[in-house]
Order: C-alpha cells, then sequence, then structure tokens
C-alpha cells in the first residue's frame, strides 16, 4: 500500500510500473487520476490551493484501503494526493489498484475515490479573477459515499 | 487537583473564520464532550465562535478519528474542527 501526500506532480507510468514491480500474479491494474478542471459552472478557475490535516488525512486514507480490502480482493493500492498550489487542467489525484481480476480493481478504484472525497480532510481554496473562495461540498459526492 | 489539557486545531474556512490554527485548552471542571468543549470555546471568544459553531456541518475529529459532538474528552486529546472535506 502507498499513500503519499505531496506538492509535486506524479507521473502515472511510473506509479503503474511501481505497481506492477511490488506484484506478482496480478491481473489488472485499474487506476483514476484526477484533473484541476478549469471551469467550475460558469467560473473560470485559475487556480486551486489544497489544504489537509497532516496525521490524519495518512490515517484516513489508510482506513479507507484497509476497508476496500475488506470487501473486494485486492493485492495493493496507491494513493496519491496533492496539496499546496495547483493551476487549471494540472493533476490533483491518482488512485491505482491491483488485483488478479479486473471486477475487484474497478469496484475498489471507485469506492476509494468515493470515500476519498467525503471522509479524508482535504480542503479546496479556488481563485477565480474575483479572488479567492472555498470550494462547496457536493450533494452528489455525499450520494456517491452513500452508495457503497 | 488535575490538569486535563488538549490539543485544538481549526482548519480551512474555520481557521480563517475564527483567526486561529490551533491552540492548547485546560478544560475546566464540568467540561467533559465535544459539545461542553464548543460551549467553553464560544463563552470565551465570543459570536463569531457562536456563529460558527452553529453551523451543524461543522465536522469534528478527536485524535484523527472523525466522531461528534457527543464525543467524551481526556487528558492529552487532540481536537480538530473543520469544515465538510472537499478533496479529490
Amino acid at each position: 500500500m502507498k499513500i503519499s501526500i505531496q506538492q509535486e506532480d506524479f507521473d502515472i507510468t511510473h506509479e503503474t510500473q511501481l505497481l506492477r514491480e511490488a506484484n506478482s500474479n496480478i491481473g489488472a491494474i485499474v487506476t483514476f487520476s484526477g484533473l484541476v478542471r478549469d471551469l467550475e459552472g460558469a467560473r473560470k478557475i485559475l487556480s486551486l490551493t489544497l489544504e489537509h490535516y497532516p496525521g490524519m488525512t495518512e490515517t484516513s486514507l489508510e482506513k479507507i484501503i484497509t476497508e476496500a480490502r475488506s470487501r473486494w480482493s485486492i493485492q495493493d493500492a496507491t494513493v496519491i494526493h496533492r496539496i499546496g498550489e495547483m493551476k487549471a487542467e494540472e493533476q490533483i489525484v491518482f488512485v491505482a489498484v491491483a488485483s488478479l481480476h479486473r471486477h475487484d480493481a474497478f469496484s475498489a478504484c471507485e469506492f476509494i475515490m468515493d470515500y476519498l472525497k467525503t471522509r479524508a480532510p482535504f480542503w479546496k481554496k479556488c481563485r477565480d479573477e474575483s479572488g479567492e473562495s472555498w470550494v462547496e461540498t457536493k450533494a452528489s459526492d455525499q450520494e456517491a459515499d452513500e452508495r457503497w | 487537583m488535575v490538569f486535563t489539557m488538549i490539543a485544538v486545531h481549526y482548519f480551512a474556512s474555520i481557521r480563517e473564520n475564527l483567526g486561529k490554527e490551533a491552540e492548547t485548552i485546560e478544560l475546566p471542571e464540568g467540561v467533559e464532550t465535544v459539545a461542553q468543549l464548543i460551549d467553553h470555546l464560544i463563552q470565551h471568544n465570543g459570536s463569531t465562535w457562536s456563529e460558527v459553531f452553529t453551523d451543524n456541518a461543522v465536522m469534528i475529529a478527536v485524535n484523527h478519528e472523525m466522531t461528534d459532538r457527543s464525543a467524551v474528552l481526556s487528558a492529552g486529546d487532540e481536537v480538530a474542527f473543520f469544515p465538510p472535506v472537499t478533496g479529490g
């Protein structure tokens, strides 16, 4: 299991390769990468600043991956979340799950991402032409969490 | 006399609205739960704090675990208050 909270960007190919090297007998790796949207509704977003709760962030991501392991047959998982300032269209989050069969990896990857959205202590502040404001939670994220 | 010290952290919009990032608090007698801690903080800090904590969306963690206002506090606990999370 790899959890990384970092300012710098990540390389999807490299992260996938690390999972392949660390695991034998896997038949699937499902990856998800999230990007900073350049439009939020009609607002043009210039940049995002990500704040988190050091210590609790890592603990909560560990718990989410452990929960995924108890629900699906998965061999390994990587979660990378960037913090600090990011510009529109940059990569912000990465989740990869390795398993023997694709179904487990697909489901676990989506589950980890849905739970991260509502349970990991990250906060986004976005800057547009009129200034800065904290991003509000979306009801659709809560619904996505609850369906699991 | 036993001193019950706890650490309190504030994040994101709550930190900005309160103008405070973290503090160490000695719990007075009778303050045993998060709800009582909130009342104590409001009493000592005034109306801005009252406005912030009236919002039921305020999330609470004790020792890095999400919990609610009924959680019981012990010496050495780390309590955090923050708005609903928006990562990902």
